[in-house]
């Protein structure tokens, strides 16, 4: 009992240490991320972007506080309570998780205070007027993957998805576009991350006999799936899979099993193997050097380019918005949300954004790269 | 649906099932023993096959560290009891010795094996050394004090220690999965089913260690003294049986049992920080077919489970674990209708 106790007190004395002090004046960001919990694989990597941001935008003080949200929409909300109600945040970042960014929602709109959410979430008509996606949506990133079967003349597929709403916004984005190709989908499957095999799956899925398989999972979690599919004896370069997967993770856990697979992703995780008329590759480049520098190479991943792509919007939006108030007041929250509206196109390093009072996405058809796995690294697939 | 396909998908249950045989054989265990349900059972499975996935790499895993803080912190427990008791001081300086040598030697040895890369069969033995002493550990710290406290206390501490266990986890493993190597490479191939050397071995180990627990509790005095534990504490206690020595023994099996299913399917899917409790949760459910009581039926129950997970995942792969899960309703009704509410008594 002792132990437990003394638990207690060191978890309440690390809550308190992030109450830092604050001046008024300055541009305060409360950020809202899984660190612990199903999603820290992307919460961690988002953390590590944030630390590398700059110390001042637009000449206005930066003041961010960063919130574990352990991955619990209760804890979320209660986050974007505080941020709002005692910090009074001009900007709320997170969460990593769509359920989780999801009900933050709410509340940001609640409270007139922009969020900038790090996932691709789907809300209903009507929802989430003060929430701006960071990732791009599934029904982009599914753009090159569809383009890319319909030239490999590819008429069926099969889907093999997270059972959660990552994987159900993939299954409703992609069948448009594909039915649009005249491509069928024969067979649909579900699995969850923590899943020994997927054996089953595999098996029905080989059943109706598709010319390609999207998988759709994250980072490590994404090579289970794969391997099963590759152990039932599908062809590797049939297998497709999505931008949650465009981690070195999934070649590292995957090996040889993902050679010759295709992954669609967004342009910063491959920058320098782009083509120079992309317009994130300047940026692209920037966001993986400056953090490779400081966690080593190879760590760069989407997740902290989104923490990158932040700033950016931010340096564009901040200037616009400081015309109209001070930040700390509410005129300043609104003039911030009005200027992500109407800043325009905007190439950051994960694609080329055009936010618009209607579309909160914003990501333009350019955004999204298809990657092959070759020699146990990414190589772009010429579109 | 044709043969072929229900072959694979049986042998994929049976092979699933044997390992959540074995985590419903040391839950059972550790219930009969000391009447706790052992939640955090599948941590120690995420704990082995991840302390040797970091091995593999040439990393010393931070389980080490653990271990080391956890028997320094039972070391003190047990010099504060040695003084209340009043024991002479030449005695008070072997008791934490006795608890800290093994834990010490075990951390020295894989701190300075970690960087050589040894063969994986090494590095498994170091896992299973270094999981195996968490065991009696983690009942020190966190049950003996109250191993006189009710179900539902015992049951409340569990659900604190897999909280804890699995946090450590995410700080010493990180947030993504890893996949270890086989350890044995070969397929056979057996009509339309593809046998791989690591199933024959999930197999092999897992009939061999239930050979060896029977051995244990039928032929041995230590596992005798655990049955009579398991039959009648008290009873047990009259006869000079330590019952905190029990519960070591029984956790040390368990935490055993744990790291070893942990390195039977770490080969074969990835394994985060996390994987551990859905993997026990279905060792549960398995030892919930014997009652918490009975250890065949706890293994029938385990290969009925994995082979349910299998056929699900090919019929409706969303609802899988909903389907795995609810098995547990009618399971409890039959054995609520053929034994009353005589549990209820403690």
């Amino acid at each position: 009992m002792k132990t437990i106790r003394l638990l207690a007190l060191a978890a309440a004395a690390g809550v308190g240490a992030t109450f830092a002090p604050q001046a008024l004046a300055d541009l305060t960001i409360g950020v809202s991320i899984a660190l612990t919990g199903p999603t820290s694989a992307l919460g961690i990597p988002t953390k590590n972007g944030i630390a590398l941001w700059p110390k001042e935008i637009a000449g206005e003080k930066l003041n961010v506080i960063v919130l574990d949200d352990a991955t619990d929409p209760t804890t979320a909300v209660k986050n974007t309570r505080k941020f709002i109600n005692e910090d009074k945040v001009d900007l709320i970042v997170g969460s990593v998780a769509t359920p989780v960014a999801a009900a933050m929602a709410d509340v940001a709109a609640e409270g007139k205070t922009v969020q900038l959410m790090l996932s691709p979430v789907n809300l209903p008509e009507g929802k989430g007027a003060w929430s701006f996606r960071m990732p791009q949506s599934a029904a982009v990133m599914a753009i090159p993957i569809v383009e890319h079967w319909k030239k490999n003349g590819v008429k069926t597929y099969g889907f093999l998805g997270y059972a959660d709403a990552y994987g159900e916004a993939w299954l409703k984005d992609i069948a448009p576009l594909a039915e649009k190709a005249g491509i069928k989908q024969v067979a649909v499957e579900r699995f969850a991350r923590t899943d020994t095999a997927v054996t089953g799956q595999a098996l029905k899925l080989m059943s109706a006999n598709p010319d390609a398989i999207l998988v759709v999972a994250s980072g490590s979690g994404a090579a289970m799936p794969h391997k099963g599919l590759v152990e039932r004896g599908y062809p590797k370069a049939k297998i497709y899979q999505t931008h949650g997967a465009a981690t070195m993770d999934l070649i590292r856990v995957g090996g040889a099993d993902v050679e010759g697979s295709f992954v669609s992703s967004g342009p910063a995780v491959v920058a320098e193997k782009l083509p120079e008329t992309n317009a994130s590759k300047k940026l692209g480049v920037q966001y993986k050097t400056e953090f490779e520098k400081a966690y080593g190479k190879g760590s760069a991943n989407q997740f902290g380019a989104h923490a990158f792509d932040v700033v950016i919007v931010l340096q564009k939006a901040v200037p616009i918005a400081l015309k109209k108030g001070k930040p700390g007041t509410p005129e300043f929250r609104a003039a911030l949300k009005e200027a992500f509206e109407t800043m325009g196109r905007t190439p950051v390093s994960q694609g080329v954004l055009n936010w618009t009072a209607t579309d909160h996405f914003g990501f333009l058809p350019e955004t999204g790269v298809l990657l092959k796995v070759a020699g146990g690294d990414w190589q772009v697939v010429p579109n | 649906m044709d043969v072929s396909i229900a072959g694979i998908l049986l042998l994929d249950g049976v092979t699933n099932g044997a390992v959540y045989g074995l985590l419903a054989l040391a839950i059972v265990l550790v219930f009969a023993v000391t009447r706790v349900i052992f939640i955090p059972q599948g941590e120690f499975v995420a704990f082995g096959a991840l302390t040797l996935a970091l091995l593999q790499l040439g990393k010393v895993p931070g389980t080490i560290w653990l271990l080391l803080a956890l028997a320094a912190l039972a070391a003190l427990l047990d010099v504060v009891d040695a003084l209340r008791r009043g024991l002479p001081s030449a005695q008070l300086a072997r008791i934490p010795l006795r608890t800290l040598v093994a834990p010490v030697l075990v951390a020295a040895l894989t701190w300075w094996a970690a960087p050589l890369k040894l063969h994986l069969l090494v590095q498994s033995a170091l896992t299973l050394a270094i999981v195996t002493l968490l065991g009696p550990l983690v009942y020190r710290l966190a049950y003996q004090r109250l191993a006189d406290a009710t179900v539902l206390v015992l049951l409340i501490v569990s659900v604190g220690v897999h909280f804890a266990l699995t946090g450590l986890g995410l700080v010493f493993f990180g947030a993504e999965g890893f996949r270890n190597p086989s350890f044995w490479e070969a397929r056979f191939a057996a009509g339309p089913l593809a046998i791989t050397g690591q199933t024959i071995f999930i197999f092999v180990a897992s009939i061999a260690l239930i050979v060896a627990l029977w051995l244990f509790f039928g032929r041995t005095l230590r596992g005798k003294a655990l049955r009579a534990t398991a039959v009648n504490r008290l009873g047990a206690r009259l006869m000079g049986i330590s019952t905190a020595g029990a519960g070591r023994l029984s956790f040390g099996l368990a935490a055993f049992i744990g790291a070893l299913s942990g390195l039977l399917i770490g080969p074969t899917t990835t394994i985060f920080y996390d994987s551990g409790f859905l993997i026990g949760l279905k060792g549960f459910v398995a030892a919930i077919f014997g009652g918490l009581a009975s250890y065949p039926a706890a293994a029938l129950g385990a290969l009925m489970v994995g082979i349910l997970e299998s056929f699900s995942s090919f019929y409706a792969s969303a609802f899988k674990e909903v389907i795995v899960f609810t098995l547990i309703i009618p399971v409890l009704l039959w054995r609520s209708f053929q034994h009353g509410h005589d549990d209820e008594e403690e």
